[in-house]
């Protein structure tokens, strides 16, 4: 055990947990990393082309090599980063990208090719024969190279969104971010304060110093305290801010129950937070960056801040004799932190001539690393100084090679960061309006600047918002940052730059050898900073690297693009609630509740369920009550739910003229009290929509549109109202919902009704295409006599809360007449049988004349799509028109999705005379009946001719007929 | 009005849902009507001035019997109380004559009343309603898992009173979501 004193662990109680199969034991606030740095496992994966051992490297999200499998099932998740998961009892984890183990790794014989395997390999070895890149090549690469494993099993947590509002986001609770919220929330702003850790604090739960004279991490506590008092702060930890967006919204993530085994009843694994803040301050901190040395990756070999962190924060130390080595001051307060907490601190190398010695500590300066040993965990490292070699026992190293302003999200809308010499590194530049840099990640590295530009920035968006912001700064360190940059120190082995993606110094050679020498060459080339981490380690060094090989400043030589997210999220999160049974909205109709009582099946339509049909006893397959329904329905009467249809009330002194304009055909002359049947055409003259337009009153008509297109139709009405004719006196608004409305078609239809209307409807009182507003006892409700059927039929509508009373009413005034209810596969046959298009024909590629309607498109006046309908191509006399089909054979069963070819003419493309559009099984004939756009069609009525299924491998004879299979005089609907 | 059909809530029941959501209620409301009026072109000042109160945008009127919200630049809803005023478009052509166009609505829309303090937890779940900032009166048109809903806010945030429409035929999904919503944050 190499646990210490301290920490901010909870060491009353212990966890236990798993790795590769093996007890641990860990203690709440530790982070799985430090728990097994704390059980003296230093080897926790493999590195992803090489196969290299290795160990925890940070103490952060921005870790690379400590990727792990976690939990089991359905709840597996592979690349787990170990140094933020909390461990929790019971927790599983497993190691990645290895064979048979983690310590005995098969493919850890890929280091030992290793010169095969460098940037770019497969691009060229893999060439011939080409083929063989696909089967063979790249399967086997990609077994050899990678990360975790996905699960096949269906996640069983469920993932949410949520919308937040605030005058200030605060990003990152560290020194700055925790002194930004505190200002703005004691000024009474509403203040969101989102940290990505469990436990607020950042750095200062990470380092040993003091703040208003207490522990730095104990000042971290009270003011978290003292925010989450104040009744206009927010506090979220465990969320990470990973991108930002347009207008002040900003994408975070909150790992609602990722500390836990599962959640908890009623819970959500994490949630995606849109919010909403005009002003936010990114306190991010900063990142320490490695320097490049050969082996520097072995386990043991961390970050100088990282040991510094497990040391103070999780009193975890992973050595017994430890080193650092750095090129600037930070390196130096790690061996101070280090050497109080009584760890034996073995030499500082320090790549810097001049300053202060340590006192107590070996400090050689002017010194480097310049190789490491140890096969699957660090057991010395050999340093030069000026020429001298020594090789020193040790079985920790930390390095510190600079901190990198943590500045992903302020870059995410493009601006190139500034270069900052001062600090050797980047700094944000100007980013989304709104957004600014506070703290570390503004290049504040003393905890005293940090405070004060936290402070100041929530001062400045007081004083914007007209309020006022006074605050008096804490007593802390406000010590220079001094730092002499150093990337890589020669050597003739190979040096880790990017350790997630094994990307070496000598691949960003060979990168610049090709002549990839642009920063987004260089990453594409070599893989550097792709993957997980995205690079916020080794971006900056390997493009230092390739800038000292270009000659170029590392200002000139750039940073790739940052884009969200900052760190992986899951997708499951994104996808939020939509999934399974919850991926969208269900509407009932107002007859659902009868007919689920029946047994009805339903159909999706849109979002609808419909009635498919309503089986009876004894039926036991669809066609049985399909075929009962429409014939009950011809012989009697039937019963259907139309409310689906889309219904939109358009009313005002122009209301006739604006139908005019969006139906081809004419509605200003119809008389009130009548109904017509409208054709809608897009502007490139293709078909749009049908349906029945009814006129209520001289100033008021009601639209009926196909179910599909109930949005679309509306939508494209408030357009041409709004946009095309603002002058006209029209208003419109959907009514689909309103209403309940059921179709009563067949030869009893008005003797059923009759029953329940109060009103006389007669044909001479209501004739065919008549319409009126009745009562149904007493009961407000509208009757339109218009059928879809052929038969004799209305369409009967009431206030939708007393649909389900009109569907009883119905059925009940029905048992006289034998009536049926029936649903939308009745409905379709019917609709066949009668030459109706419908939704197939419908397609938006037919224009009316391809539907036989082309007399409908008025040239009497202009309206939308009726120009563009007479282009001449469309007007072709041997165009596409719509037919009836039938077999010869009445035995014969076409297939839909079939096409119309002559015969004797091969099967092919350029022989195709059309397709069938609806297929259905006729009760009334008793075969198969089709409607199909046939070439020529019009003028080949009583033509033979083939219809062909290659899919179905059918290939049917049948004769071109009117698409009127019932009734073509309209006899019956006019009884 | 002694009907011959018997009325269904929309969620199916023959009475309005009543439900505790953790500290909040909700309250299914059948007992509102509702129609949209649109002034007709030029007369816009013939509606102004009758006795039914016109919202300014983005926000409601409450009255008796008459309240109204905002619905669109020319357009608002008027709200009455449905057991005298069912009928309730002949009742405002009554009052309009030919100088609006006025539909009824009351069946198109689902209602729930959501009432208890805190309320902003929870509507932070369903939309992206700023219900705190909001102004009390506050109407405005949200989406809540892909259903498109009126909001307003009814009383000041400290008592909590939040209107939802939806639409009708959604009104199982739009409960499911907002009980889904409540557990997480109730």
């Amino acid at each position: 055990m190499t646990r210490i004193a301290g920490g901010l662990i909870d060491r009353n109680t212990t966890l236990n947990f798993t790795f590769d199969g093996k007890g641990y034991t860990a203690h709440p606030g530790d982070t799985l990393a430090s728990a097994l740095l704390a059980a003296d496992v230093r080897l926790m994966g493999r590195s992803f082309k090489y196969h290299r051992p290795r160990g925890v490297m940070t103490a952060g999200s921005e870790e690379p090599n400590a990727l792990m499998q976690v939990r089991t099932g359905g709840r597996q998740e592979p690349n787990t980063r170990a140094t933020v998961a909390e461990v929790y009892d019971g927790l599983e984890a497993q190691s990645q990208n290895r064979w048979p183990s983690l310590a005995f790794d098969a493919l850890g014989i890929n280091d030992r090719f290793h010169s095969f395997f460098a940037a770019g390999f497969y691009y060229k070895t893999f060439m011939w024969p080409r083929k063989f890149w696909e089967a063979v090549y790249e399967p086997i690469i990609r077994r050899a190279a990678g990360l975790g494993r996905l699960t096949r099993e269906a996640d069983p947590d469920a993932y949410d969104k949520g919308f937040l509002h605030a005058d200030l986001l605060v990003i990152g609770a560290g020194p700055a971010g925790l002194m930004a919220a505190l200002t703005a929330g004691r000024a009474g702003l509403r203040v969101i304060l989102a940290d990505e850790d469990f436990l607020a604090g950042g750095r200062l739960n990470a380092e040993a110093g003091s703040v208003a004279d207490q522990g730095s991490a104990d000042w971290a506590r009270a003011t978290v305290a003292e925010l989450a008092a104040l009744p206009t702060v927010r506090l979220m930890s465990r969320t990470t801010v990973f991108g930002v967006f347009d207008h002040g919204i900003y994408g975070a993530v909150e790992r609602v129950s990722d500390h836990l085994a599962a959640p908890v009843a009623g819970q959500v694994r994490q949630t995606l937070w849109r919010i909403y803040a005009p002003h936010a301050v990114m306190a991010t901190g900063a990142i320490e960056r490695p320097i490049a040395f050969d082996n520097n990756d072995r386990p043991g070999v961390m970050l100088a801040g990282a040991l510094r962190a497990y040391a103070n924060r999780w009193a975890v130390v992973p050595g017994q004799r430890v080193a650092i080595f750095t090129n600037n001051d930070s390196g130096l307060a790690s061996a101070l932190d280090l050497q109080a907490k009584g760890v034996d601190v073995v030499a500082v190398i320090d790549s810097r001539e001049g300053g202060e010695l340590l006192p107590g500590i070996r400090h050689l300066r002017g010194a480097h690393v310049v190789d490491t040993s140890g096969r699957l965990g660090l057991t010395g490292i050999t340093i030069d100084m000026k020429g001298r070699r020594e090789t020193l026992a040790v079985d920790a190293l930390g390095v510190s090679g600079g901190w990198n302003p943590n500045l992903g999200l302020m870059q995410q809308h493009r601006a190139r960061p500034d270069w900052n010499d001062q600090i050797a590194a980047f700094t944000p530049a100007r980013g989304p309006k709104g957004l600014m840099a506070v703290g570390a990640a503004a290049g504040e590295f003393s905890t005293l600047g940090a405070l004060r530009s936290g402070a100041e920035a929530a001062r400045a968006v007081a004083e914007a918002l007209g309020r006022q912001a006074p605050y008096a700064l804490p007593k802390a360190e406000d010590q220079a940052y001094r730092i002499a940059p150093l990337w890589a120190v020669p050597g003739a082995s190979r040096a880790w730059v990017d350790q997630q993606n094994d990307v070496t110094v000598k691949d960003v050679k060979l990168s610049h050898q090709e002549a990839f020498t642009d920063v987004e060459h260089l990453k594409r080339y070599t893989t550097l900073g792709m993957a997980t981490d995205q690079g916020k380690t080794g971006n900056l060094l390997g493009a230092a690297v390739m800038a000292e090989l270009t000659g170029q400043s590392i200002e000139a030589t750039g940073q790739t693009t940052y884009r969200p997210p900052f760190t992986p999220v899951s997708l499951g999160v994104l996808g939020g609630r939509s999934q399974g049974r919850d991926f969208k909205p269900f509407r009932h109709t107002p007859s659902h509740h009868w007919a689920a009582e029946q047994g009805a099946v339903f159909v999706e339509v849109g979002m609808w369920l419909r009635t498919q049909w309503l089986p009876r006893k004894g039926e036991t397959e669809w066609r049985q009550s399909v075929d009962r329904e429409v014939l009950a329905t011809r012989k009697s009467v039937g019963i259907c739910d139309v409310t689906t249809l889309g219904k939109i009330d358009i009313q005002g002194t122009d209301a006739g003229a604006f139908l005019d304009r969006v139906y081809a055909n004419t509605f200003s002359t119809l008389a009130v009290g009548k109904c017509r049947y409208g054709l809608m055409l897009r502007e490139d003259g293709m078909v749009f929509d049908d349906g029945t337009t009814a006129r209520l009153g001289p100033h008021e008509y009601v639209m009926t549109t196909t179910t599909a297109n109930a949005v679309t139709v509306f939508r494209h009405l408030e357009y041409c109202r709004q946009c095309l004719w603002p002058d006209m006196d029209v208003q419109i608004i959907s009514t689909t919902e309103a209403w309940a409305q059921y179709s009563v078609a067949g030869p009893n239809a008005r003797k059923l009704l009759a029953r329940l209307v109060d009103q006389d409807i007669s044909d001479a009182a209501l004739p065919y295409m008549g319409c009126a507003e009745v009562t149904i006892g007493g009961l407000r409700a509208r009757i339109f006599r218009i059928s879809f059927s052929g038969e004799l039929a209305y369409e009967i509508a009431v206030p939708a809360r007393y649909g389900d009373g009109l569907i009883r009413a119905l059925v009940a005034a029905g048992e006289a007449f034998d009536a049926v209810v029936y649903g939308t596969e009745a409905l379709g046959v019917m609709r066949v049988e009668k030459g109706h298009v419908a939704g197939n024909e419908l397609n938006g590629t037919s224009t009316a004349l391809n539907m036989g309607l082309g007399k409908m498109v008025s040239r009497k006046k202009d309206a939308i799509g009726v120009t563009l309908s007479g282009r001449e191509a469309l007007l072709a006399e041997d165009g596409l028109r719509l037919v009836g089909v039938k077999p010869v054979n009445p035995a014969d069963a076409m297939k839909a999705g079939s096409h119309f070819l002559k015969q004797g003419a091969a099967a092919v493309a350029e022989n195709d005379d059309g397709w069938l559009t609806s297929l259905v099984w006729s009760p009334h004939l008793g075969h198969y009946i089709a409607l199909g756009y046939l070439r020529d069609g019009a003028k080949r009525m009583g033509e033979k001719i083939r219809v062909v299924n290659l899919l179905a491998g059918t290939d049917i004879l049948a004769e071109i007929v009117s698409p009127h299979f019932i009734d073509p005089e309209g006899e019956r609907l006019r009884g | 009005m002694d009907k011959l059909l018997k009325p269904l809530t929309a969620l199916g029941a023959s009475a309005p849902l009543r439900k505790s959501l953790g500290p909040w209620e909700l309250v299914e409301r059948v007992d509102v009507a509702l129609a949209s009026v649109a002034p007709r072109r030029g007369r816009e000042g013939e509606v102004a001035r009758a006795d039914v109160p016109v919202p300014a945008v983005a926000a409601s009127v409450q009255g008796d019997p008459w309240s109204s919200f905002w619905l669109t630049p020319d357009m608002f809803m008027v709200e009455a109380p449905f057991a005298s005023h069912e009928d309730i478009r002949a009742h405002l052509l009554g009052i309009y004559g030919d100088a609006a166009s006025v539909t009824e609505q009351t069946d198109a829309w689902v209602r729930f009343d959501l009432l208890g303090p805190g309320l902003e937890r929870l509507m932070a779940k369903l939309c992206n309603v700023d219900v705190v900032a909001a102004p009390e009166g506050y109407a405005t048109r949200t989406v809540i898992e892909h259903m498109g809903c009126y909001l307003i806010k009814r009383a000041p945030s400290s008592e909590g009173a939040v209107t939802l429409y939806g639409a009708r035929s959604m009104a199982g999904s739009l409960l499911h979501a907002i009980t889904l919503a409540a557990g997480t944050v109730a």
